[in-house]
């Protein structure tokens, strides 16, 4: 089209960083908009609301600039390289991306918003990440998050605070709550957050975007850093589900140097969104929604449970008793893994290396004394102990057995149902400082994503309205191993009805109190 | 001395190091000797993210050293992580195998001290990662870490407390290291510390119970482990006459001190809380994976050892001596079969190369020289170019310098006298400086020949054909 | 379920952790806090469960046995605190 047409149809910045990523590649194939230009919005926008909200432990925004240019190129150039293999509609060449800061970037630090990795920066890529770049995604940087991933609301993180872009009093959530915020604020279009207890979907529930924790073993952990092993997994932070779905065609995948990966064949999760869930049969599991569950949380459901009737879906209360069992097992198990895998920080390879040591041994306890942080210490303690000799099979053998028990709890209900519907938090946003010296209750947000992990299973979470103060509620649903294609359509559906982002946009306010 | 009242009672870990290609969690060379910290990546160094992914020889011949040591395979395997920290060991923790070995249950046979056959039973096998190995600098007074051998694959095999002497411990280890080079899952080179037995040992009078054990480590020979054995045991006797009580504890072997000395280690190095490695998954083998493996074994030593005595006609003496080790037996048969003298050659390898060895403390897979190489000296003598004695000579050079026999005797001129006019002229001169012995044979002293064929040689420096000499003197004497 | 003082510093020092005395009295009490809470699973109906062990039931990922050398041992000692000849420096060990 003509440069003329072109000008005119400029959208204004503000508008550019509001679109989702399908509606910026349809901007990109119709010519509309180029790579740069989507860039450039997105470097401003960090400009004006970073300071505010504080997403990014470290922006690579100079050098996405020079890449976005670069892309224009190829993406115009019959460059067969990207879009060769892909159908033009999910052509990202040239879309910006957030890395949530535990994945192995080459050239660019990898801190896990820690002390012990302040410096650190990977001579390798992970999986995840070789897949962004090869779809020709350009990072504008890594996200902040509470350190190695563990906790619900990012004040955990030694390098700064996240703050709530619905209230920036309060918390995102956490573990991935750099990449939640900067997707709430449009400082990013999708973000690859990480997931162990419930660390995608909870921050994605209390900032309003929508959140997938993939089945254990469909996205390669290769290169994330690792808190939980058997609990660990790489999912997308998104504006809406079709993004949600496109990332996923990403990231999915067999990767051979993953042992625990599972090699399928691939899914396109995009064109399972069927926008009908005539006849899916969602089962509603009341212990969910018992004591501990804020009212307002409660309202918003019984509305998302009425609308699935409405759209045609077999709603039904059904029997599910494993929250307390499954999250007591998922800090036994998480913590003992993390006691293990947080052993290689020593301070002879790489990470922080303390000044004061005349020993090896003062090298190695001072390095780890110094470079850990509280929360991280506390869990490596408590996962040292349930594993220590005379403990192991009081706590760790015996969770390992319950967690085959919540397997198998979850095997019933999918036996009747195809989805689960549960509240993602038991609580909207909390105010910052308001939960970070009561470790308990902080593990306690995470009652009802936990047994997702423990279970091996998929969740989703997405706005599902918002509190009488304006913040965003979400709702999870849950399906059974590998039934993502499910979950997102059953998501996309009720997205479509509701059309949470053009009823809310986050307020950017600061009460004073 | 009490000894005699007193039940020495040991039991054996072995580490041997599996010859794959790769480490067992990664791709890197496993290669012996390189430049430090050459055969690294991000996973045998523990960056952060690096996951392990097995390596399927691994299995394979862990499976093939339990088949071959009468195990039973387990079908339902796993690894697990053994929690510790230590330099060499860069994740802090190494993956190992704790309540479901490959291996179960097995047993070797050896002699015992008397010469009856006695099984050692082998309480399990399992599969683990090697670590890395420290330095010192001079340079600094420091430390430092080479990883080159983090992740080498190692096999640990376990023996039950069966064993009762020195004697009985060197025996089974030599029979473990045949074994293992025989189905070709390891070189074991104790001198590249490819093959490492640690020692746990107790004594007991034999109508009471077990007595507290001490484990010996850093023993770097056969030799040595036989010494430590014996110290200990002594040690321990003696303390057990003086009333001290033996502690359970961990003994370093100095071998240029001769002693044991305690390690003292820290009072935590003991809690490995172990659990299942969660970056893997389970091993499962099925019967058919296992038959395979078995139908595939290649022929133990036993079997060879009745071939030999069978086929070949060798003493039980010699045969067991060829099948003492891998590289022994199977130059044996090569050189055998070129040649086509095998009692020449099983001679060769039996005296004068056990000889060698012995004077220069070489394993038999240190022979320099090829079995080839065996075969044309054997040959040379059958067919009078050399005698044995100059074969003798020869074979000394084949280890300071391997090469062809053929041209070691062209170079030094070895090869034997056989011209008539050449060895007559050797008779002449020798009978004429020698009238008085020609005087004696005359005389009828026939031990006087032998003296002129003495002369005769020393002339010929051991070259002359010893039998055309012996007609050339009786010819010239009888005139 | 009470943890002493002194199994908290013998588990830090497994951890190889240090702890002034404010975190041995905080960590003492999130310690029990959390084994409280953990408690629960003595009540789990589990007599018929088997542990579960690794993430999934799929078994046997193996690699061929396959030489391939990393391209960037350089980045691994860029990052390393301290080296001498291509080696990692430690304080001196005695074994």
């Amino acid at each position: 089209m003509s440069e003329m047409n072109r000008k005119e149809m400029i959208l204004m910045e503000d508008d550019i960083t509001r679109l989702t990523v399908h509606e910026l590649v349809d901007k990109l194939n119709s010519n509309e908009l180029t790579s740069e230009e989507i860039t450039k919005a997105y470097i401003d926008r960090i400009n004006e609301k970073e300071k505010d909200v504080n997403a990014f432990v470290t922006l690579t925004t100079d050098t996405a600039l020079e890449k976005a240019k670069e892309m224009d190129k190829k993406r115009y150039s019959n460059n067969a390289e990207f879009s060769g293999n892909t159908k033009m509609r999910e052509n990202l060449v040239g879309i910006p991306i957030g890395i949530k800061d535990n994945m192995c970037t080459t050239g660019v630090k990898t801190t896990c918003s820690s002390k012990m990795l302040e410096n650190f920066v990977s001579p390798y890529n992970a999986t995840v990440v070789d897949k962004v770049n090869d779809s020709g995604l350009i990072s504008l940087g890594k996200l902040n998050m509470d350190e190695f991933a563990m906790g619900s609301s990012t004040e955990h993180s030694a390098m700064k605070i996240t703050r709530n872009p619905w209230d920036l009093n309060k918390v995102p959530g956490g573990s991935s709550g750099g990449s939640a915020a900067a997707v709430a604020s449009d400082m990013v279009p999708w973000a690859l957050g990480s997931d162990t207890g419930g660390s995608i979907r909870q921050p994605a529930s209390l900032c309003g975007v929508v959140g997938l924790k993939p089945t254990y073993g469909l996205v390669s952990r290769y290169g994330l850093v690792a808190f939980a092993s058997s609990l660990d997994q790489i999912g997308p932070i998104t504006k809406d589900v079709k993004d949600c779905a496109m990332l996923m065609n990403v990231i999915a995948g067999y990767d051979e140097k993953d042992s625990t990966s599972i090699d399928m064949p691939k899914v396109d999760y995009v064109s399972a969104l069927k926008n009908d869930v005539k006849g899916l049969k969602i089962g509603v599991p009341k212990e969910f929604f018992g004591e501990g569950i804020n009212e307002e949380v409660k309202d918003q459901l019984q509305k998302a449970i009425e609308i699935y009737k409405e759209l045609g879906a077999e709603v039904e209360e059904c029997s599910l008793n494993i929250s307390e069992y499954a999250l007591a097992t998922y800090y036994i198990v998480s913590c003992a893994e993390a006691s293990s895998n947080l052993g290689r920080f020593d301070g002879i390879r790489y990470g922080h290396r303390t000044e004061n040591f005349s020993d090896l041994n003062e090298l190695f306890v001072n390095s780890r004394t110094e470079g850990f942080g509280d929360e991280v210490k506390r869990r490596i303690i408590l996962g040292t102990y349930v594993l220590s000799s005379g403990y192991y099979d009081a706590y760790y053998k015996k969770a390992q057995k319950v967690r085959t028990f919540v397997k198998k709890e979850f095997d019933k209900c999918f036996a009747k149902y195809d989805v689960l519907l549960t509240p993602t938090s038991p609580i909207p946003a909390f105010d910052i400082g308001s939960k970070s010296d009561n470790p308990l209750e902080m593990y306690l947000a995470d009652i009802c994503t936990v047994s997702i992990n423990i279970a091996n299973l998929c969740a989703i979470s997405i706005p599902a309205g918002v509190t009488s103060d304006n913040m965003p509620v979400g709702m999870q649903l849950i399906g059974n191993r590998f039934t993502e294609a499910t979950l997102l359509n059953t998501a996309y559906t009720f997205e479509q009805k509701t059309n949470f982002r053009d009823k809310y946009k986050p307020s950017f306010r600061r009460e004073e109190k | 001395m009490s000894n005699e009242i007193y039940e020495t009672v040991i039991g054996l870990e072995v580490h041997a190091e599996l010859s794959t290609k790769t480490k067992i969690f990664c791709s890197c060379k496993t290669e012996f000797g390189a430049e430090p910290n050459t055969h690294i990546c991000p996973i045998c160094t523990a960056l952060p993210g690096a996951l392990p992914k097995l390596n399927e020889k691994v299995v394979e011949y862990a499976v093939k050293a339990g088949l071959a040591t009468n195990c039973s395979i387990e079908q339902n395997s796993k690894n697990d992580r053994k929690n510790y920290f230590y330099p060499d060991l860069p994740k802090s923790y190494q993956i190992s195998q704790y309540d479901k070995p490959l291996c179960n249950n097995g047993y070797i046979e050896i002699e015992d001290d008397n010469g009856n056959p006695k099984k050692i039973r082998i309480l399990r096998i399992h599969i683990e990662e090697d670590a890395g190995k420290l330095n010192h600098s001079d340079f600094s007074g420091e430390s430092l870490v080479d990883l080159n051998r983090a992740g080498v694959p190692l096999i640990e095999i376990v023996s039950e407390p069966d064993i009762r002497s020195s004697g009985e411990a060197d025996r089974y280890l030599k029979k473990l290291k045949s074994i293992l080079q025989y189905i070709e899952v390891s070189d074991c080179k104790m001198e590249e510390g490819s093959f490492r037995a640690d020692v746990n040992i107790s004594v007991h009078k034999p109508n009471e119970p077990f007595g507290e054990r001490h484990e010996l480590k850093n023993m770097n020979s056969f030799k040595s482990i036989q010494r430590a054995i014996d110290y200990e045991k002594d040690i321990q006797i003696s303390d057990l006459e003086n009333g001290v009580k033996v502690v359970q504890e961990t003994m370093r072997w100095d071998d240029v001190e001769g002693r044991t000395f305690s390690m003292r280690e820290k009072e935590n190095a003991q809690d490995y809380r172990y659990f299942p490695e969660p970056d893997l998954i389970a091993i499962k083998l099925s019967d058919e994976y296992i038959e395979n493996i078995k139908k595939n074994l290649p022929e133990m030593p036993e079997s060879r050892k009745k071939r030999y005595m069978s086929d070949l006609a060798l003493s039980e003496k010699d045969a067991n001596a060829l099948i003492s080790s891998k590289a022994y037996s199977d130059i044996f048969e090569e050189a055998g079969s070129i040649c086509k003298n095998y009692k020449a050659v099983c001679n060769w390898l039996t005296s004068d190369i056990a000889r060698i060895l012995n004077e220069r403390e070489l394993e038999p897979e240190n022979i320099p020289f090829t079995a080839k190489d065996l075969a044309e000296l054997v040959e040379l003598i059958d067919n009078d170019t050399i005698s044995s004695t100059i074969g003798k000579d020869v074979l000394e050079e084949l280890f300071d310098n391997p090469r062809s026999p053929k041209k070691i005797i062209d170079e030094k001129g070895l090869a034997q006298i056989s011209n008539k006019d050449e060895i007559a002229e050797v008779v002449l001169k020798v009978l004429k400086e020698n009238e008085q012995s020609v005087a004696d044979y005359k005389a009828g002293k026939d031990r006087a020949l032998g003296f002129l064929v003495g002369q005769a040689m020393k002339v010929t420096k051991g070259k002359a054909n010893p039998k055309m000499l012996n007609e050339l003197f009786i010819e010239e004497l009888k005139k | 379920m009470s943890v002493s003082k002194d199994e908290l510093l013998h588990i830090a020092k497994l951890a190889n952790l240090k702890l002034n005395d404010n975190e041995i009295d905080k960590y003492l009490k999130n310690l029990e806090d959390i084994l409280n809470y953990a408690e629960v699973i003595e009540n789990a109906p589990i007599d018929d469960c088997t542990e579960t062990i690794g993430a999934n039931d799929n078994a046997n990922a193996f690699r061929s046995d396959i030489v391939s050398e990393f391209d960037n041992i350089d980045g691994i000692f860029e990052i390393a605190p301290s080296t001498e000849r291509n080696m990692f420096k430690i304080p001196k060990v005695i074994q």
